[in-house]
């Protein structure tokens, strides 16, 4: 690890002006950013500790209806509160089905939103890599690439955005809020993230100095809790990341789909939303052909960028159980594995 | 630069000067405060071994920088026992098997009481699996790991029932 600048500010506008210098990164707990700094990866010259900052670690109702989901909170925190589990059951879901309970003790929301990709090659330092050192070329094109992305990749980066969390964030909506050398901003959690292009090391629209402060669920979110579920194939059943996974949230009336929202982890370099599908099943009923039409739209700009042709059926199946499930209804409590497509007591079929 | 930090380890006070912003609360641990029985096994947050409870609550003290604890209460396998009789977890691991080589088990037993403390998993063994699947043990001690931590949870249930009874 190299040596840094060790600095603790005590209000967000000290923390603000301390991270706009070149080389400096905020430190929150660090579990995504010490194990970068362990292995060379992230080379900050100076860490800004935002740990000790009052009143980022609160979860408030808002007067609208919304949430407001301070960035300091812990996974764990999050997904344990009853209110929240009982609200926005779907993220509970994605929150538990990540890392392991210790990890989930320690990261942060605005952490987990930030976290880095993890292609083996970016992790490498002896790999190239256009993401860590831009320019370098992607030893990952013609390497082991079976996990990489399905959707908006480009011949520079195909790496893909780890967070389960993110999956039914974006799907719900959820906006970002930041604090930046010029005051307070908002971007919508699907604006947050940048797809590769020829600059895949730009991962983000933030800016120099910029720190995300709060997290927000709009009033919408709430109403679909009785029909919402995520659901992650890895390749062990616990603490993995995501081959692929899905989040759907329905809203039904009289046996039709009033409102629906769609998305996809694991196969870009941001949470995907699948607005198209969104569209396909506008007021329809919530039938087996409905969700196969849907998973089709979802997939059709898809195309491997290795040996990943898989993943893109691999997404369209999981899409489909996920349908299934959350049309359903949301289980009373969180399944014993969370998100787990075998899950003993989901009652679905193994075979879409 | 110095930075002058203080924790309670164990229930006792200890003040800190670390010269090094890089030190993990785990190295902390180790090499400054010779409480060895935290682990080091993989130092990047993947194994477990290196597991204690930070005010409370389980997490990986290899993830952890011990500047940015100042404050902390922390608690590790030697703080568990009270003089020579063993936590109920510890006895558990004991009576049921739970390690061969030990060098997880310090780790292990502080995610099971942990684990218990956060109260999420009842009885079910499939619930405690996926809680403590974020400590690895290669002897493949899981299946008395698993007995050990159903065993203990109850006998911790049914003590503070008998307390408060």
């Amino acid at each position: 690890m190299n040596n840094f600048e060790y600095v603790r500010p005590a209000t967000i506008s000290d923390a603000v002006a301390a991270a706009t210098r070149t080389g400096a990164a905020y430190l929150a707990s660090g579990t995504n950013l010490l194990d970068l700094m362990k292995g060379g990866i992230a080379r900050p010259s100076r860490l800004v500790d935002i740990m000790h900052l009052p009143g980022l670690d609160r979860v408030e109702r808002l007067p609208d209806g919304g949430l407001r989901i301070g960035t300091l909170v812990r996974n764990a925190d999050l997904a344990h509160d009853p209110d929240f589990a009982t609200y926005y059951p779907a993220i509970a879901e994605a929150l538990l089905s990540g890392a392991s309970a210790q990890l989930r003790n320690a990261a942060t929301v605005g952490g987990n939103l930030l976290q880095r990709t993890r292609c083996g090659y970016f992790y490498d330092v002896a790999s190239a890599c256009n993401k860590r050192s831009p320019g370098s070329g992607c030893d990952a094109r013609d390497g082991e690439n079976r996990l990489h992305a399905v959707l908006g990749w480009s011949e520079a980066c195909m790496a893909t955005h780890p967070s389960d969390f993110c999956v039914p964030l974006v799907a719900l909506d959820a906006i970002v809020e930041i604090e930046g050398r010029n005051g307070r901003r908002e971007v919508a959690l699907e604006s947050l993230h940048r797809l590769p292009g020829d600059t895949p090391e730009q991962e983000n629209v933030l800016e120099p100095g910029d720190l995300i402060v709060a997290l927000r669920l709009p009033a919408e979110a709430r109403a679909f809790a009785p029909h919402a579920r995520y659901l992650k194939v890895r390749e062990r059943t616990s603490y993995a990341f995501a081959v692929v996974s899905a989040a759907a949230a329905l809203r039904i009336e009289q046996g039709r789909i009033k409102d629906v929202r769609l998305a996809l982890g694991g196969v870009a370099a941001k949470p995907w939303r699948a607005r198209a599908a969104e569209e396909s099943l506008a007021d329809a009923e919530p039938t087996a052909d409905a969700f196969r039409r849907a998973a089709q739209v979802a997939l059709a700009d898809a195309k491997p960028s290795g040996d990943n042709l898989f993943k893109i059926e691999l997404a369209r199946r999981i899409l489909i159980r996920t349908l299934t499930l959350a049309a359903a209804g949301t289980p009373d409590r969180i399944p014993a594995l969370p998100a787990s497509p075998f899950s003993s007591v989901s009652g679905a079929l193994h075979v879409a | 630069m110095n930075f002058s930090i203080g924790l309670t380890v164990n229930g006792v006070r200890r003040d800190v000067e670390l010269d090094d912003p890089r030190v993990t609360l785990l190295d902390l641990l180790r090499e400054r405060l010779d409480l060895t029985g935290t682990k080091k096994g993989c130092d990047r947050g993947q194994c477990g071994a290196c597991t204690v409870l930070v005010d409370g609550r389980r997490v990986n003290s290899c993830l952890a920088l011990a500047v940015s604890h100042d404050g902390a209460n922390v608690l590790t396998i030697e703080g568990v026992s009270r003089g020579d009789q063993l936590h109920p977890v510890q006895a558990a691991f004991i009576a049921h098997d739970g390690f061969q080589c030990g060098f997880c088990t310090p780790g292990q037993i502080m995610s099971a009481i942990g684990l218990i403390q956060e109260a999420q998993t009842g009885d079910d063994p499939e619930r405690i699996r996926e809680a403590m699947s974020g400590n690895l043990c290669r002897c493949g001690a899981y299946a008395g790991i698993t007995e050990a931590v159903v065993e203990a949870r109850q006998s911790l249930a049914d003590s503070n029932q008998r307390r408060s009874a």
